[in-house]
This record gives structure tokens, sequence and C-alpha cells, in this order.
């Protein structure tokens, strides 16, 4: 799977779990650009993009990941579909 | 009602879309409302927000109060002023296996092991006691679920210090104080742990991450049966099972087969399944449930299938039998007009997915149980909650004769010359009075499931409703109607604010199965004589449509008042000068007190 077919993939789940069809993603993008992506959210968006594409993120990955570009690299690894 | 929110339901879909579904859900109004309060001993978030998804789609509006993490104990025992301020309608203790401080070490004495069961369920039972002294409410309480790991193995159960041990018998305490304390409930998490996989069910990456105690994609399986015992509590139980013959209630097709040629009965192990089937339906009559059939067949055929010599299910099991080759929808709707139910309270079975298709499409608040095998439909409608039962009351157990009765009612009526001679036959007896603390539950949860017969459609929590009975301001009614085929309890209310000489009614309501007995004007004579008592001299009546209440479009126009104004929704206002007023009843005798 290509990087832009994973982020095409990643921002359509991120639309459904914000319920927000304008978000647009960048490697760059973090919680902070995003209004409700807070602690409890991060919980079930980890959730729908394990989901998504099939893989577990690890314990230390959930709470380490910085930005989007880091997961989607994990996500590049290990996705099963 | 939103269909990916009913039984069975994809969880995963439910979790992504959770923000879309409540927003759409939110914008609904109608809702009855509730105030929940959810103690909690580990992170309780998407709970609380999947819970309101499934209890707004089965039309009750919540509002929660969450604990902060973990606090369950201290925001129970200690003075809470922010928790008193919400007044609770309901308390939900959200604990688990993580919250047991400690379990019995292997190397504890038999008298070790039991002081230490009896100190963790003595720290249950003090919250509830408390819980139950300080804010009256129902209470629901999760019990344990079983432990991921068996150090001893298969000894951790029949040891007392074994975990197996230790929980089996700290759930059994739990079950012998809900036996003995009314309002207090069990959430079995233990079965559905079971049901949903202990391994999955207690994956330990979500309490290391998130301090859940069970698993994020498990929390819609939890909140839906959850939400089934609030649902029971809030009166939003269905009551009908609206069942198809053919491939349902037994194999194959009784019209082509013939009564020899169907499968039911111990003969075959596809007529087993649909013994157990039946046996299974038959038993819910036990809990207040009607059966009734609603089949494509001419009506002898269906009648030689329930005859079969190998089948569980009766003729006489059944409230009402529709076979014909009319769409079942139309069907559905005659049962439930005869039965004087809405759509709503009917659960359609039916193996034919086109069939319950059409139902969804034509009656989308009544919910379907697919299945492809006679085992899934058995599962299917267990799990689904629709029937869970809160109170065994003794109500429930005679709702299935009362309706047998009113069928007998009307075979009766048609016997006499006039209705009015019919309705002096029957003995009413009715009991019409002020509210009173025992039938304030009932008042209450009369008032908030009649969609009906009811003016205002104006719902109450209970503490409002306990408000307005000690009002002084309020004219405050309910009715109960004895009849020489059964009691019918508590039927009707009616509430009505007094500002100087007029009367403003607030709610006027009364129960379906009373229809057309006259109780409504026996309520109408005493809030008059009372309206006169206290020197009022004008009622105002108010009509605000919904979807289901155009019965009592006209209902004060029927009583003798006067329209007096009407806006663009189809909202009225009437009026009735007291003084004018002659009393209307005359076919049920009233007694003012109750004999206690």
């Amino acid at each position: 799977m290509s990087n832009e077919q994973i982020m095409e993939r990643l921002t359509a789940v991120f639309r459904h779990v914000f319920d927000d069809d304008d978000i647009v993603l960048t490697a760059n993008t973090s919680s902070k650009d995003i209004d409700d992506w807070d602690s409890l959210e991060h919980i079930n968006l980890i959730g729908a993009v394990e989901r998504t594409f099939g893989m577990r993120f690890q314990t230390k990955e959930v709470s380490g990941m910085k930005n989007v570009g880091e997961m989607a690299k994990i996500i590049a690894e290990r996705a099963t579909k | 009602m939103i269909q990916e929110l009913c039984y069975p339901f994809d969880a995963d879909f439910i979790l992504t879309n959770r923000r879309r579904l409540l927003k759409t859900l939110r914008a609904q109004e109608g809702g009855v409302p509730v105030r929940i309060a959810v103690l909690g001993g580990s992170t309780t978030s998407d709970i609380v927000k999947t819970l309101e998804l499934f209890l707004r789609n089965r039309g009750i509006a919540p509002e929660f109060w969450e604990s902060e993490y973990a606090q369950y104990w201290t925001d129970a025992m200690f003075e809470n002023p922010s928790l008193e301020a919400f007044h609770p309608d309901l308390i939900f203790i959200h604990t688990s296996s993580r919250n047991i401080k400690e379990f019995p070490g292997v190397r504890d004495s038999r008298e070790v092991c039991e002081h230490k069961l009896e100190q963790v369920y003595q720290h249950f039972e003090q919250m509830w006691e408390r819980l139950a002294s300080v804010y009256g409410c129902p209470v629901i309480q999760n019990n344990f679920e079983m432990p991921l790991t068996r150090l001893m193995g298969n000894r951790e159960a029949g040891l007392p210090q074994g975990r197996i041990d230790f929980l089996t018998r700290l759930n059994c305490r739990f079950y012998d104080y809900a036996a003995s304390h009314p309002r207090f409930y069990i959430h079995d998490i233990n079965y559905l742990s079971a049901c949903y996989g202990l391994d999955q069910w207690l994956d330990p990456t979500y309490w290391n991450l998130y301090k859940y105690a069970l698993a994020v994609p498990a929390i819609p399986e939890f909140a839906y049966n959850l939400s089934n015992i609030i649902c029971s509590l809030m009166g939003k139980n269905k009551k009908v099972l609206a069942l198809d013959l053919d491939n349902t209630l037994w194999g194959g097709v009784i019209g082509d087969d013939g009564q020899a040629g169907i499968e039911i009965g111990q003969e075959t192990s596809v007529g087993q399944s649909y013994a157990e089937l039946q046996s299974y339906l038959k038993a819910h009559k036990d809990i207040g449930v009607l059966l009734t059939v609603i089949s494509k067949n001419d009506y002898e055929n269906a009648i030689a299938g329930l005859e079969h010599p190998g089948g569980v299910l009766r003729p006489d099991d059944f409230t009402l039998i529709k076979a014909n080759w009319e769409p079942k929808s139309q069907n559905l709707l005659e049962a439930a007009e005869t039965l004087n139910l809405l759509p709503e309270s009917f659960v359609f079975v039916d193996d034919n997915p086109a069939e319950r298709g059409i139902i969804s499409a034509q009656l989308p608040d009544t919910p379907t149980v697919p299945f492809d095998t006679v085992e899934e439909c058995l599962i299917r409608l267990d799990r689904s909650g629709y029937f869970e039962v809160t109170e065994l009351s003794a109500d429930d157990a005679r709702r299935v004769e009362m309706y047998k009765a009113n069928a007998e009612r009307q075979a009766a009526a048609a016997k006499f010359a006039s209705y009015h001679d019919f309705l002096l036959s029957m003995n009413m007896e009715a009991v019409i009075r002020d509210f009173d603390p025992v039938s304030l539950p009932r008042i209450t949860q009369l008032t908030n499931k009649s969609n009906q017969f009811n003016v205002t459609t104006k719902r109450y929590t209970e503490s409002e409703m306990e408000a307005v009975s000690r009002d002084p301001k309020y004219v405050r009614l309910y009715g109960s109607l004895k009849d020489q085929f059964g009691d019918n309890g508590i039927v009707s209310v009616v509430i009505g604010r007094q500002e100087d000489a007029a009367l403003h009614i607030e709610l006027w309501l009364m129960s379906c199965r009373v229809l057309k007995r006259d109780m409504e004007l026996a309520m109408l004579d005493r809030l008059v004589e009372e309206a006169q008592n206290r020197g009022i001299r004008e009622i105002y009546g108010y009509y605000y449509p919904t979807a289901k209440n155009s019965m009592v479009k006209e209902l004060f126009g029927t009583f003798g008042f006067s329209r007096i104004e009407e806006d663009e929704k189809g909202n009225t206002i009437w009026k009735l000068d007291c003084s004018e007023y002659t009393p209307k009843n005359q076919v049920i005798s009233i007694k003012k007190e109750s004999i206690v």
C-alpha cells in the first residue's frame, strides 16, 4: 500500500470518528490541529484505525506517536488489509 | 429507530460512527428524560457515550453524571454536593474484578479467606445502603467477571483460596442482596463476558493503556445489555411477539407439505430444534409477553400446523392469530389496534428477509429479529433483550390474562342490546384519588409510557412527580378500575395547576386498556368536583398534537369544553365553566378512598 493510499484511508477514518468532513490530513497533523482529538477520543481513533487496517498498535506506540506521519509509517509496516 | 443500533449490531461501525449517530439522535425530540449517575471503578467515558446511543434509540433521553476516574466508592460514601444536586433517577455502579483490592492468597487459612470475602462484600453493601438512604433511586450494580488467569488451574474453583471460588461466592452474595432489596439490579457482566469470550473481553491492553476494565470493542455489547435494564425500568419493554409460522415455528410449508409433512417435535433433529424454539417462546407467556401469529397461510392450515402432535405451542397459547394473504404490515397494524397497543410494542419474527424488510420499511419502530437458522433465531431473540425482566410483578404475570379478558369483554359486548347496557353489566368500580407514595412509581411509569390517550405528552422524572405530589397548587388524581373480568390497576392520571380561580390541565392520560369504558368521564367528574371545592371557576384544557395522540384531539370538546384558541401547529386550548357542569359518568361506581 502506498503512502498516498494510507493517507487517503486514514483521512476517511478521521472524518468518521470526529464527524467532520472538512478534515484534511498531512504527515504533520497532530492532536493540536483537531479540536476534538483529546485523550478520550484518541482511544476511539486508535481502535478505528486498527480495525480499518487490520493491525494493532503496541502499547508504547499508542501514546508515543507524535503525528499522523508516524502513525502512517507504523501502518505501512503492519497493515493486513 | 436507527436500524444500525438494533440487535444484532456491528460494534465496530457503532464505535467508529458514534459522533454522527449521537448527533442524529440528540436532534430528535420527545425522549423520556432520565438522570443517570455513573459511579466508575475504571474508565467510563466510552461506556456512557455508547449507552446514550442505545437509550436514545429506544426513546429515552439520558443526562449523565460521571465519577472522576475510579472514584465510585468515595463518591458514594461521602457527602457529595455535586451528585446530590444532580438528583439522579438511577445510579449505575461500574465495578469489575479489577476493583477487588485483596484476593485470598494460596497460603491463607479458610478463616482468612472468609474474612476477606466478608470485607469485600461489606465494602459494596455499605455503599448500596448509603446510596439507598441518600438518593433513594434504583441502583444497577455490575457483578464480577471471572479472571483471565488461574494460578492453580481447575482448583481455583472449589478451594476458598481460589479466585474463581472467591468471585463466584461474592457474586452469590450480590444476588442475595438483589433478591431481598427492591430497586437493586444486577448487571450480569459475568454472563456477558462469557458470551463475548473472556479472553477478548479481558484483553489486558485496554486496561494497561486506558484503564478500561473491558476491551473497548466489547463496549457496545456491554452498553446494550445495560440499556436493556434501563429500558425495562423506564417501561420501554416490548409486549408482543408477532410470529411467522412456516420455517419459523416449524420446518417446511404447511400449505404444501400438509400437517404430516412439516418438521416439529422429537422425531427429527430439525424438528427438535423447532420444538426447542417453541418451548422458549411459550415460556414468554409467564413473563407477560403476548404471543400472536402473523402468517401468510389459509387460516385452517395455520391451525392444523399449530395442532401438530409434536408441537409445543397450541392455538390457545396465542392472544391473536392472523393467517391470511394480506400484507404483514397491515396485519400487524390491525393486531395492534385490536389489542389497543402501538406497533412499536411488537417484535416481529420471520425467517423471510423480504417480510422483515417490509415491516422495517412500513413500521420503522417495530424491531425485527433477523436469522438464517432456527438455532440463530432463538439466540438472537434472547440476546435482543426486548423483554428484559426487572420486576416479576403481579401485573406482568397477569397481563396475558388481562388481554384475554379484554377479548372476552369484546365477545360479551356483542350479547347486549346497547353498549350502555353492556358497560352497566360489567359492574365497574373505580378508585379515584390524590397521589399517594405507594402509587407514585406506577403513576410515573404510566405517565412516561402513555402515548396515545395523552393530551400533552408531558414527561416527568420520578423526582419531578414527587415534587408535584407535594405542591399544594396542583390538583392531582389517579384512577384505578376494576370490573367483573379483572382488576386493571392504575389506568389514568390527571394533573392540573391552580392559578387563582383557574385550573390549567398539564396532564391527562389514560391507558388504552380501558378505552371506551367511560373512565375518562369518571375522572372528569371527580376533577370538577375537586375544582369546585377549591373555588375554581374555570378549567383550561390543552391539546398538543404528536404523531401518536390524535385519538384525544377532540377529547375536551366531547367533555363540553369550548375551543378558545388554535395555532398553526394544531395546538388547541379549551375552556370549561365549572358552574355549568353536570356529572357525566353513569356506568362506573366510585369508591373515593380505597381501603388500606
